[in-house]
């Protein structure tokens, strides 16, 4: 292929194919970094909780009033549900995964240290915890009931005998790998609190992209005690398999049939909170999507445009090189070449920036650096969307008749 | 002159449909995409409260000292208030206006006891609240400074939560049970919404909020658990007596100061106060004290998400590869037609008869596309209504100022974008498309 007359050609054209090569340009910046947002929050809504998901629900309870009784009630109800058919067992705690409202603790390795060791979300349960939500235990034991008493509410300070962590905590707090029997100290008590056990995962309550569990994501631990408060509370109810709907209008019922003085906020499955948890997440990733898409298909109508144009106002020209033995296949490559010319310019100065865009980005709003190769994937793209979009207007070239030559003019 | 181009302007458009359409869809599109993103940006980022947005201003006191705030604010400084220090600035009475607060999540039990009890935003406050806030009243009015004193067992009523109780009546001086207690209603709002709620921006700043407000002595007096966010440091001793004693932090704290020398005077009070605390040996570092009004406020807590922002730059990006777009099928249209403008020309008519020709023609597709994109915008934000959160897409409605934007933006940017190929019409050489012919 000759590049010289297409060269010269385009250089009588200079303002359409600068405005294409700039459109294919800024589509490919945004377009690679939606493409990198998009892929980041995918990731992030799809981080596990360490929950056994399918077959866990959860439901939000508090008391009307501050009831004397409180402890025993939560007791009755936790034995009610527990032998209701299709569940496997249950639990009280403060905050859940996925909630986004729940308490965290910074812990030291000694007593008098100016900045904590570690942040844990806090949850509270009982023997039940590890159970009910469907965690697996590593390392050390679980609680016994003996461990457990009661906390009434977040103003009682009193310290818990043991605490049970996550892996990733434990490995941030001992890095060598020892920490079940060692302790650490809570920053608002005093004394130190042994680790008794560790689990494999236990999601912090804080999911949002750059939020407050952002820096901590996994590090959880749990401490053996009754919630017993004013404030609102869940059950965490683990069912068997199959028998997550059922139990799901049983449980809420079962509850008022004890005591009609409460309140129950929602009764949701883990499915539904994570739905709820990220939804904002899902949108953005649609809303990217759908300008992306739209993006690609604007710069594709203008290519055909601008392309059309050029075609009807060389009709003659192209009559002629048709009669002057001139293929149809050379006449089509003649537009896709031009049309490659002007998308590797506007790649090159695309991809730079693209690169621009997400430094800026890293630098305004914390995100994170994009990879190169999204870059790349995106050039690509372009490429291709100009060679498709250039094929009509190029084919509908290649059928102008070599006998135009003569007729006209 | 302007109709018969106006008239012409639209005739040239209909000789095309094809490439008038795209260059109309181009436009709508950019201008729906960016308008949306736009029109999110404007109702989050909005003046909650013009007519008083600078005389209301939050205090803050470092109560913790300067190296207990690490992962905070890089001033060092706390968004809320301890009791203590609540208690001495309400006590002090340095400004107009003052009032701390707190929200907590009560029982609402229904007078109807076969319904089940419901749980509702309870905002505790003194009375100064609601002037200081221009809260406007349907029925009675706010509790008394009295009742703030007494701990009062008295509450006001939202309009909505008026006509979920009372169906709407007038409830002045009737009675609710909150957590088993009785309370008398003393007041019913009228419609008041702040977007976002700026005086306590840790709970759903743009969500639904406060449904019934008591006074701030009286939740302390019942031990109401704060629902906010609450933040410990340093030794706080067990129950609700240590929680008060305590440097946790749970308060919002407002004043309203309506002159700059007020404001003057009650920064130099906030240091005074510091500095007496320093003095009582509870604080062991000089003063550190902040006054930010509800702008200042707003843009220190930062409330516009980030993803609003990216939003907005993607489309405006968008916005101009449809420009680009459209500025490319213009020249392909006008110069499609420089025989026409050759003849136009040939029979007399000054190039800028013919720029202005051109000009009003690109005006018109601006026009539409502007049209078009503003139903493309109902459209968008409808659709980020129901996929997003009303924590990122706030209560966005399209408005008169919105509308008007659109507008203007669509038929500026687009003329901009038909300069060139306007200019390039006016420069067409009749001789030339005469002889082509």
């Amino acid at each position: 292929m000759e590049f010289r007359p297409i060269i010269s050609a385009m250089r009588r054209n200079k303002i359409g194919a600068i405005l294409i090569a700039v459109q294919m340009a800024i589509t490919l910046a945004i377009m690679c970094n939606a493409l990198f947002i998009i892929e980041q929050r995918v990731a992030l809504s799809q981080r596990p909780t360490g929950a056994d998901e399918a077959n866990v629900l959860f439901i939000r309870n508090q008391w009307v009033g501050n009831p004397p009784d409180a402890s025993a009630r939560l007791q009755g109800d936790l034995a009610a549900l527990r032998a209701l058919p299709g569940v496997q067992d249950a639990f009280a705690t403060n905050s859940v995964p996925m909630s986004g409202g729940g308490s965290t603790e910074g812990l030291n390795l000694h007593e008098d240290q100016k900045d904590a060791t570690a942040l844990a979300a806090l949850y509270f349960g009982d023997e039940h915890a590890i159970a009910a939500f469907g965690l697996k235990l590593v390392a050390g034991r679980n609680f016994n009931s003996g461990d457990v008493v009661d906390k009434v509410g977040y103003t009682d300070l009193k310290s818990p005998t043991g605490i049970i962590v996550t892996r990733v905590l434990a490995d941030k707090l001992f890095p060598g790998g020892n920490a079940v029997g060692q302790s650490v100290y809570g920053v608002a008590r005093s004394g130190r609190t042994p680790i008794i056990g560790i689990v494999d995962r236990l999601q912090v309550p804080w999911v949002s992209a750059g939020g407050w569990g952002s820096k901590f994501n996994d590090s959880s631990m749990i401490e053996p005690f009754n919630f017993v408060s004013v404030f609102p509370f869940y059950y965490v109810v683990h069912t068997q398999p199959g028998q997550l709907n059922t139990v799901l209008q049983s449980a809420p019922k079962k509850l008022f049939d004890i005591s009609r003085a409460r309140v129950i906020e929602k009764t949701e499955t883990m499915t539904a909170a994570r739905a709820e948890a990220y939804k904002d997440d899902k949108g953005l990733v649609v809303i990217l999507s759908v300008v992306c898409a739209a993006l690609l298909a604007v710069t594709a109508f203008g290519i055909v445009g601008l392309t059309s144009y050029w075609v009807a106002q060389r009709r003659r020209q192209i009559g002629i090189r048709r009669a002057l033995g001139a293929t149809r296949n050379a006449i089509v490559q003649y537009f896709q070449t031009e049309n490659l010319l002007i998308a590797g310019a506007g790649a090159a100065v695309g991809v730079a920036l693209a690169v621009s865009l997400n430094l800026w980005m890293v630098n305004a709003f914390a995100m994170q650096r994009l990879n190169t190769s999204y870059a790349l994937i995106g050039a690509i793209v372009v490429l291709l969307l100009g060679q498709a979009a250039v094929l009509w207007p190029a084919l509908k070239a290649a059928s102008i008749p070599p006998a135009l030559a003569t007729r006209a003019a | 002159m302007f109709t018969y181009y106006f008239r012409l302007g639209l005739r040239s458009l209909r000789r095309n449909t094809v490439l008038t359409g795209l260059m109309i869809a181009a436009i709508a599109v950019g201008i729906g995409a960016c308008m949306t993103a736009l029109t999110v940006f404007r109702a989050m980022s909005g003046d909650p409260i013009p007519q008083k947005s600078h005389q209301l201003y939050a205090p803050q006191i470092d109560n913790w000292g300067p190296d207990k705030h690490t992962g905070g604010a890089p001033d060092r400084l706390e968004p809320q208030l301890s009791y203590t220090d609540v208690l001495g600035l309400m006590k002090a009475h340095a400004a107009k206006r003052q009032t701390g607060m707190y929200a907590s999540l009560q029982s609402l039990r229904p007078a109807d006891a076969r319904q089940k009890p419901s749980k509702v935003f309870v905002r505790a406050a003194f009375t100064d609240f609601f002037p200081m806030f221009d809260v406007p009243f349907k029925y009675g009015g706010p509790w008394s400074a009295s009742d703030d004193a007494a701990r009062a067992a008295v509450v006001v009523l939202t309009r909505d939560m008026n006509d979920k109780l009372f169906g709407g009546a007038n409830s002045v001086g009737k009675t609710i049970r909150l957590d088993n207690e009785p309370y008398t209603v003393s007041g019913v709002l009228d419609d008041w919404r702040l977007l976002p709620r700026f005086y306590d921006l840790a709970i759903r700043p743009f969500g639904d909020g406060d449904a019934i407000f008591m006074p701030f002595t009286r939740a302390i007096d019942k031990h109401m658990a704060n629902t906010g966010s609450t933040q410990c440091n340093g030794d706080i001793e067990t129950g609700w007596e240590g929680r008060l004693k305590s440097d946790c932090i749970w308060l919002q704290f407002w004043v309203e100061l309506p002159t700059a020398m007020d404001v003057r005077a009650y920064r130099a009070f906030l240091n005074n106060y510091a500095a007496e605390q320093q003095n009582l040996g509870r604080f062991h570092w000089p003063p550190h004290t902040q006054l930010r009004d509800v702008t200042q406020w707003l843009q220190y807590r930062n409330i516009v998400p980030s993803e609003v922002r990216i939003l907005i730059l993607v489309s405006c990006g968008f916005l101009l590869v449809c420009l680009m777009n459209a500025m490319g099928l213009m020249l392909a249209k006008i110069m499609g037609r420089a025989g026409d403008i050759g003849v136009r020309r040939a029979l007399g008519a000054s190039r800028r008869a013919i720029f202005a020709q051109c000009l009003i023609e690109t005006g018109v597709v601006g026009l539409a596309g502007g049209l078009f994109g503003l139903l493309l915008t109902a459209l968008g934000l409808w659709a980020a209504r129901s996929l997003l959160t009303k924590e990122f897409v706030a209560l966005a409605h399209l408005d008169w100022a919105d509308t008007g934007i659109a507008v203007l933006l669509a038929v500026g940017a687009t003329v901009l974008a038909g300069l060139y190929p306007t200019w390039r019409a006016a420069h067409v050489q009749p001789a030339w498309q005469l002889k082509a012919q």
